[in-house]
């Protein structure tokens, strides 16, 4: 018998073992939600999958009787706006990996930023929720702006670390060959900061998510978040867990596309840290 | 003494009470060979960081053409250092155009179209050369430290710099991609008409490869503050290929080392 540390699992053993905690979390899940059912039909902790997804199914696929709306796909494309396409997420790499590149590559910029940015990553963003709404008002930008608060300053010290990390012999190298700053910028710190940039943003999802939950649920009108807290009061755990499902599978594709992006885009990235 | 391409006159280098270099003049003439060895921390490549413009002279006066070497990297010194040298982002034939896009295209760096391809063309030969003609798609990763150490040679000459510098080339290569290595730097230093200054911590290269070596080491010794003193160049030698008073050294040295 070999010892532990040695023993690896085949490739089939391994997705086999992978998704055997999933199925126990499932089956542990039905047991206990029929047991309660037996015996109070009305239970609401625990609901039954076909409950909900019938509830589900209601709010996916018929239009709600108040607004018209499908209520489930309109919380969906509410979150994903402020999230990405272009607002929350877009805002912070953008100003995250503008700071985070001059202030690695450029010391005469460090010297007055990088202690700012510092202190600034250090400030809880949830604590400065108020500030936002009281500023920006309830609307979009506030929960759009929570979001770049809270991801930006992590963002642009993830990329000042990584630029800082670039060999010395390259910026050497590259001068020799006669580039300027703004040419070295441009053709070798930022293609090879792009790839990283993708890794930041997969980094920081989660604590976009949690953001964007937050804002959603105390001052929004839709959203995935306003809804699993809007509903809470009638303790509608079968709208709550499938939502809570849904955020996770969401994040979970968001993840993969980055993943797949980089990997297409940034090929000799990849294969060069063997990932 | 105007035709001395590299001129050194008392030059010192330190930081802060660490004395590195000491009291060095020199003069090197265009297409002279020259080869650097000594004891790790005897300054040698401090000198290289200096011709470099990556240091610069805390005493003294290093000039280049009689003027003071500029003071940062240009296009004049070419490098090629152990590792490091070459972009990851970019295959070989991007690596070796780099240079000629940064010259003619000011803004962005990237040339298109017709000017691309006439650098292109110019790329292709000198990549010839260094025989990676077989591997011009393929990215630094994918190839061995021999290849890495070839393409970064081709990149530092696409500009015709006049002066080489090598800082341990080869250091990290097997001993018969290291022969194959010499007869290529050789042959390119003849080829461009290079002034070579290569840092090497074997001696037998350097015999070999150089028309001049130096031996760094200090000439003072102070065993109470061993940083006192600065290194200098204690063996200034010619090497022509049977010289026998650089084999008798060569014996010495290398007893000394073992």
């Amino acid at each position: 018998m070999k010892r532990l540390i040695n023993l690896t699992p085949g490739k089939p053993a391994r997705l086999l073992l992978g998704l055997l905690p999933f199925l126990l979390i499932l089956v542990i899940y039905m047991i206990a939600s029929d047991a309660r059912l037996a015996e109070n039909a009305n239970d609401k902790l625990l609901p039954s999958f076909s409950q909900m997804g019938s509830t589900i199914g209601n709010l996916a696929l018929e239009p709600s009787k108040r607004s018209g709306e499908y209520l489930f796909w309109q919380d969906t494309l509410s979150s994903l706006k402020r999230l990405g396409m272009g607002m929350g997420m877009g805002i912070a790499a953008l100003i995250g990996f503008t700071f985070g590149l001059a202030t690695g590559a450029l010391p005469l910029v460090r010297a007055p930023l990088s202690p700012l940015l510092t202190v600034i990553s250090l400030i809880p963003p949830m604590a400065l929720l108020p500030i936002l709404f009281i500023v920006f008002g309830l609307g979009e930008l506030s929960k759009v702006a929570l979001i770049v608060i809270g991801v930006a300053p992590f963002i642009a010290r993830d990329i000042q670390r990584s630029t800082q990390e670039i060999p010395l012999e390259q910026l050497v190298k590259a001068q020799t060959l006669g580039a300027s700053t703004w040419q070295l910028l441009w053709r070798v710190l930022i293609p090879q900061q792009l790839p990283r940039l993708i890794n930041s943003v997969r980094l920081s999802l989660g604590a976009a998510w949690l953001f964007l939950i937050a804002a959603e649920a105390i001052a929004s009108t839709d959203g995935l978040g306003y809804r699993i807290f809007l509903v809470r009061r009638y303790m509608s755990m079968d709208v709550i867990l499938p939502y809570v499902a849904w955020i996770t599978l969401l994040a979970f594709i968001v993840d993969w596309l980055l993943n797949l992006l980089s990997k297409k885009c940034f090929a000799w990235h990849h294969q060069e840290n063997g990932k | 003494m105007t035709q001395s391409l590299i001129q050194a006159k008392n030059l010192w280098k330190q930081y802060g009470d660490n004395v590195v270099l000491e009291r060095m003049n020199l003069s090197v003439k265009a297409g002279e060979f020259i080869t650097m060895v000594g004891t790790s921390g005897c300054g040698k490549s401090t000198f290289l960081k200096m011709l470099l413009g990556m240091e610069s002279p805390s005493r003294g006066e290093l000039l280049l053409d009689g003027k003071p070497i500029p003071a940062e990297p240009d296009q004049s010194r070419g490098i090629v250092f152990q590792q490091y040298s070459v972009f990851p982002h970019l295959n070989v034939l991007e690596n070796v155009i780099l240079a000629r896009e940064f010259e003619r295209s000011p803004l962005f760096g990237k040339l298109f179209g017709k000017a691309r391809q006439q650098v292109i063309e110019e790329a292709k030969s000198l990549i010839d050369s260094v025989g990676l003609t077989q591997a011009i798609k393929r990215y630094p990763h994918e190839l061995s430290g021999g290849m890495k150490q070839r393409l970064a040679i081709a990149q530092a000459l696409i500009r015709r710099p006049r002066i080489l510098l090598l800082d341990e080339p080869f250091g990290a290569l097997d001993p018969g991609i290291r022969a194959d290595m010499h007869q290529l730097v050789l042959q390119l230093w003849r080829d461009h008409q290079l002034t070579v200054f290569m840092v090497t911590h074997d001696l037998s290269e350097g015999f070999y490869l150089g028309t001049r070596l130096w031996v760094f080491d200090k000439l003072r010794r102070d065993n109470q503050a061993p940083n006192a003193y600065g290194a200098n160049i204690t063996y200034d030698l010619p090497i022509s290929r049977d010289n026998s008073q650089a084999k008798t050294l060569l014996a010495s040295l290398s007893q000394e080392a073992h």
